[in-house]
């Protein structure tokens, strides 16, 4: 049993989620070490990099979300519409009906369900397209947030407020300031329920059958189909699984900014498609990592923060930085499988 | 080909009658003098003809790169901010108050153009070239278009002090009937000498139709799809002129927002297979034309501004299912069932 | 059922509108054997397979299986569950996931991966039956014999007792149908009895043991493998008794070549991407020249790879004794070729197109995306050869697509005609259309060979080559093997040289 396919070499001998998932971290790695070399300072604390955690949980859970349904072979991009509509209804129950926070996690829940059923079901059982669908859905949220509530407004519920305020300090990690008192590292809520989603996806995409069946419909409809996988159904579950992740993600995005508005979350949907790909899911499905999305979106974070911390701390190089890594991204993966296929028919 | 414009026309007269119950004098114009005390036209209808006039010019760009490619650009709202800055930093030549204009009007719009046809370009060589899909292709500007335009002008907001530049989006003095309708008319002149004069149309549904087919004739299919996403490219720049002009100005984030949806609803409107081939083009902006006056219907009912979209992807989730082929067949099967009923009743 | 039956079809019958896929056949196959299923296209082969494997339904007949006895097959599910199992052609597993995943997945109700268990399973399976691939690696990185391999592997682990192969070594080398080639042997000799379609001879002489012959829907009969030559399979399949010599051609109509010695197109060593080996071809003006071979010997490629429709790789092409280069379909076009290409919808029609805006397509094209027709001409052009050719259409507003095949045919054709080229290649013009249209379109490629046109023509069926041309070129398995002429120009001497016996 020799290794006939020792000819294709390093790209060709690893599996393709691998081999996407070892260049992101690298990537990411090479990132943060240049940003400390450059920039120094801040980029050296352990709480600067739990900052980047508490600031992006959100887009942590949307980004695992849109992972599930990209590796499926769709996309949603309506994830930010429905962060943005989440934020806005549970603010207008917290204080305008005097809710309580346990009702609003079942509206954020809900709401995720709700759009989870709708666009899954026009997707798998109708066969239109993803994208269609989606956009419509996008517009559709941010339409509705503006009609729940047109003008953005603070959450004053102190239920809310004490919640919204809970820390959770990480021992041994804190640093000392000028004044010499330390300072306790800490963490939000969100990024304890955004390591739980990573944790549990990961487990759900590597282990369980239902995971499994995405990677495959993802990589061929077609064979997926001949090998007894019910492929509308997996389908329609990733995109359910997607919308409801985008639903709790609202929630930790409201836990986090403490407000409702309707420019909420604005083009989070893209960069949680751009952390999925810069995190090696491929946009044409079958292939990808939930870790990855991880380091997508904290590869993400961290270019943003060199970025304005060198200087350019305009608005407008948020976007373009996120669009120019999009781009280089795909054409990475296009050329890396490009090349693994001339290997293999070498 | 009359078949085709069979919808539009059902549903503007549809909103006609609708706005005709609500207010008899819904279709009254009236003949009066604007601030400048020029004679100008005023009423309902003046307005859909005036504020569709760039929706309409984009449907005829994005018919094209649907029929080509099967896919659609989201990135021209994004792509008019762009090329709309362009043009007011040739204007303006980089301060943001100047007391007299940097370049004539003409050269300023050479430039948008160039800048446009540029975004279509790269939109058009990743789906022609890269094989990208459309939507995810034009994602990249959609996200970072707006940003790359407050980049262009330094985030500044430069006004034209030249009156004559508010003419595009207004009325030349004497003449009572808006620019645009002008602006428009020529393009679809343009548009409809191109049509007859190349073969433009034949190619773009063939290689719509079916690419392999196209290219055995003779015809380079990567070459038509890049072609119309440049045209597209064009029509942007055209309708970035319209929109700057309206105010003089620009806001970065807010001209020609959402009107992506609006143009892809124009072409679905218009009775065109949003997954490509044959294309009507008239369908399609007159579809526009139907698309201002829902916009401007919505208004008269106290609709915000912010939440129109909400309706709008109403309207576009209801086209494509009913559109779908699934449903199609679904309600074919239904018919037949119900006919032989009937005879049974008779 | 007899002893060591495992598989029994009698009297199956399957019609479609206006077509008996299927009539009276009848099939069986013991534990252990290897048999090959052999029949030119349309024979029904592919009908019997679907019949069998649950994708049609049969409308007459039985189908009995060792240990269950008379059955109905509903699905393909249920084929598996009765222990039939295919590997088709292409690969119909997930690329994405791993070799031993696409042997389990989609089986079993564990909702769970036991990776572990997973992975020792598939290796045993793997090195038991030799595969030369780890459990572990993503099935992408095999070579596509050792995809096919897994999908055996996985047929073979569901405990099939049936084993179709469909087409399997169509996309394979050499080397690779060798491997395949043991692995179906030890199969063999643990009892599987294995079903296998293919249209390479040399391949069923050497693997199998019988083989059953279909023709037109028809059972030709069931022949031991020793019992029969290869030219007498030849003979079976393409329905010709080594008797009945009589030579067809002269019986009217017939053209006997061009009387000039000028080459309007010549090719050297000729090679494509599409995995044909070097050619060498050309054709004189006024001349009727066709390429024959069974299904899959590489016809098409030839042609595809003269008209720039495949990736030229090699060799040089002359038009006139000028070295010309054709990189795509505009350059021969442009040189006066003309392809009529095999795959009439996928690759000729444009379906939502009118007829007229098809029938003008490829002049249209030659004569510049700057200069349209105007309404007029093409009116004009499309009323021409609506005559001429007798296209039965309502308008020529109608979609292409409404038409049916033998007009939609006749509308490609004219297409090409209107091109005025000086060679013009036909790639199995007359499959799949009616008898009146086949003579119409043999009738005007003679008539065009008189006016000076040089003609390749293509079709699976000898009379009509025999009928149309004047020299033919013969292809087995990607390979030009000889060219007849003249008084070779016999039913008994293509499929001898088709067959390869000396």
């Amino acid at each position: 049993m020799k290794n006939e396919k020792s000819k294709s070499g390093f790209f060709g001998r690893m599996n393709d989620t691998n081999l996407l998932l070892t260049i992101t971290i690298v990537i990411f790695f090479l990132m943060y070490i240049g940003a400390i070399v450059f920039q120094g300072g801040g980029f050296t604390k352990p709480q600067m990099f739990f900052n980047i955690l508490n600031a992006n949980a959100a887009l942590i859970i949307t980004a695992c979300g849109m992972s599930v349904v990209m590796i499926s072979g769709g996309i949603d991009i309506s994830v930010g519409g429905v962060v943005a509509l989440v934020s806005m209804c549970c603010a207008v129950y917290l204080d305008h009906h005097d809710g309580s926070v346990f009702g609003s996690i079942l509206i954020a829940l809900g709401i995720g369900l709700a759009y989870g059923l709708v666009q899954g079901f026009l997707v798998a059982y109708l066969d239109i397209q993803p994208f269609i669908v989606s956009l419509a859905g996008m517009f559709f949220a941010r339409g509705m947030t503006t009609i729940v509530n047109t003008a953005p407004f603070n959450v004053a519920d102190e239920e809310f407020t004490a919640l919204k305020l809970t820390r959770i300090f990480i021992p041994g990690m804190g640093t000392t300031n000028k004044k010499g008192i330390y300072v306790p590292a800490y963490v939000e809520i969100g990024v304890i329920v955004a390591l739980l989603v990573v944790i549990i996806l990961f487990a759900v995409l590597r282990w369980t059958r239902l995971g499994r069946n995405f990677y495959a419909v993802g990589g061929n409809k077609q064979s997926a189909l001949m090998l007894g996988i019910n492929v509308k159904k997996t389908k329609f579950l990733s995109h359910l699984i997607c919308s409801i992740l985008a639903g709790i993600g609202g929630y930790v995005y409201f836990l986090h900014v403490g407000s409702g508005s309707a420019s909420h979350a604005m083009g989070m949907e893209m960069n949680a498609i751009a952390s999925s790909i810069i995190g090696g899911t491929m946009l044409t499905g079958g292939v990808g990592n939930i870790i990855g999305t991880l380091f997508g979106v904290l590869s993400l974070s961290t270019i943003q923060n060199i970025v304005s911390s060198a200087g350019l701390d305009q608005a407008w190089w948020t976007g373009i930085t996120i669009a120019a890594m999009l781009c280089i991204f795909l054409l990475i993966q296009s050329i890396v499988m490009a090349q693994k296929k001339k290997a293999l028919k070498a | 080909m009359g078949n085709q414009l069979f919808i539009p026309i059902l549903a503007l007269l549809l909103l006609a009658v609708i706005n005709l119950i609500n207010d008899p004098g819904f279709f009254k114009i009236t003949l009066g003098t604007n601030n400048a005390g020029n004679p100008v036209l005023s009423g309902y209808l003046i307005t859909i003809l005036d504020y569709g006039s760039e929706l309409g010019i984009l449907a005829i760009g994005m018919t094209l790169v649907t029929a080509a490619s099967g896919g659609q650009d989201i990135s021209v709202g994004a792509t008019i901010a762009i090329a709309g800055s362009a043009m007011l930093r040739v204007l303006c030549g980089g301060t943001s108050r100047p007391t007299e204009l940097a370049a004539p009007i003409f050269v300023a719009f050479i430039v948008a153009c160039i800048v446009g046809m540029l975004c279509g370009a790269f939109n058009g060589m990743l789906v022609a070239v890269f094989k990208i899909q459309p939507m995810i292709a034009t994602l990249i500007l959609f996200t970072a278009g707006r940003s790359i335009a407050a980049w262009i002008n330094n985030n500044e907001l430069p006004i034209v002090p030249d009156p004559k530049f508010s003419y595009f989006g207004s009325f030349i003095p004497g003449i009572p009937i808006p620019t645009t309708v002008f602006i428009v008319i020529a393009c679809v002149v343009v548009i409809a000498l191109v049509l007859k004069f190349t073969t433009l149309g034949l190619y773009t549904q063939a290689v719509g139709i079916n690419e392999g087919a196209s290219r055995l004739n003779g015809i380079n299919p990567t070459f038509i799809k890049f072609l119309s996403f440049v045209i597209l490219g064009l029509c942007v720049a055209v309708a970035a002129l319209i929109k700057v002009s309206r105010l003089s100005t620009i806001n970065y984030s807010v001209i020609a927002k959402d009107i992506e949806m609006d143009a892809i609803l124009a072409v679905a409107l218009g009775g065109n297979s949003l997954s490509g081939g044959k294309f009507n083009m008239w369908a399609s902006i007159l579809g526009a034309y139907v698309i201002q006056f829902l916009t401007t219907t919505l208004y008269k009912f106290n609709v915000q501004s912010d939440a129109l979209a909400a309706y709008k992807a109403i309207v576009v989730i209801v086209l494509v299912v009913f559109s779908a082929p699934t449903v199609r067949e679904y309600m074919k099967q239904l018919a037949k069932k119900v006919a032989p009923a009937k005879k049974e009743v008779a | 059922m007899e002893e060591n039956r495992v598989l029994e079809m009698r009297g199956i019958n399957k019609s479609f509108p206006n077509i008996k896929a299927l009539q009276n056949v009848d099939f069986s196959l013991n534990k252990g054997e290897i048999h090959a299923l052999m029949g030119e296209n349309g024979a029904g082969k592919s009908t019997l397979i679907k019949v069998l494997t649950g994708v049609y339904t049969k409308d007459e007949g039985t189908i009995s299986l060792d240990g269950h006895g008379k059955v109905t097959i509903h699905s393909p599910q249920d084929a598996q569950k009765y222990g039939i199992s295919t590997v088709y052609q292409e690969i119909t597993l997930c690329p994405n996931l791993t070799v031993a995943e696409n042997m389990y997945i989609g089986r079993g109700d564990a909702k769970l991966t036991n990776w572990k268990k997973m992975n020792e399973d598939a290796d045993r399976i793997l090195q038991s039956l030799e595969i030369p691939a780890k459990a572990n690696q993503q099935l992408s990185n095999c070579s596509l014999a050792v995809q096919q391999m897994v999908a055996i592997a996985r047929a073979v682990d569901m405990d099939c007792k049936v084993l179709i192969l469909d087409e399997p070594t169509s996309s394979l080398d050499e080397q690779e149908v060798e491997k395949l080639f043991g692995l179906m042997r030890d199969l063999k000799s643990r009892g599987v009895g294995i079903i296998f379609v293919t249209h390479f001879l040399d391949q069923v002489y050497e693997v199998c043991d019988k083989i059953t012959v279909l023709r037109d829907g028809k059972l030709v009969g069931e022949y031991e493998i020793k019992d029969l030559p290869r030219i007498k399979l030849v003979a079976k399949m393409l329905g010709k008794e080594m008797d009945d010599l009589s030579d067809i051609k002269g019986e009217g109509g017939t053209y006997e070549g061009p009387d000039g010695d000028e080459k309007v197109f010549e090719a050297t060593g000729l090679q494509s991407n599409a995995g044909i080996k070097p050619f060498d071809f050309h054709i004189k003006k006024g001349e009727v020249n066709g390429f024959t071979g069974l299904l899959g010997s590489g016809r098409s490629e030839c042609v595809r790879a003269i008209f720039g429709a495949d990736r030229v790789i090699g060799g040089t092409v002359k038009m006139h004794g000028k070295e010309i280069k054709i990189s795509n379909p505009l350059d021969a076009m442009k040189h006066g070729i003309a392809y009529l290409p095999e795959n009439r919808r996928g690759d000729g029609i444009i379906g939502d197109l009118s007829v007229k805006e098809n029938i003008v397509l490829a002049l249209q094209v030659l004569t510049g995306f700057m200069k349209p027709f105007s309404k007029a001409q093409v009116n004009a052009f499309a009323d021409e050869y609506i005559k001429k050719l007798n296209i039965k259409t309502a308008s020529a507003e109608t979609p292409i697509k409404s038409l049916s095949g033998g007009n939609q045919q006749k509308c490609i054709l004219a297409r090409w005609l209107l091109m005025h080229p000086e060679y013009l290649i036909l790639d199995e013009p007359t499959r799949g259309i009616d008898v009146g249209t086949k003579v119409d379109i043999q009738k005007l490629v003679l008539e065009l060979a008189k006016d000076g046109m040089s003609v390749t023509f293509i079709s699976s069926e000898t009379d009509e080559m025999l009928r149309t041309c004047s020299r033919l070129v013969v292809m087995r398995d990607r390979k030009v093997v000889g060219e007849l002429t003249g008084e070779d120009l016999t039913q008994n001497k293509i499929m001898s040289t088709i067959a390869g016996d000396k």
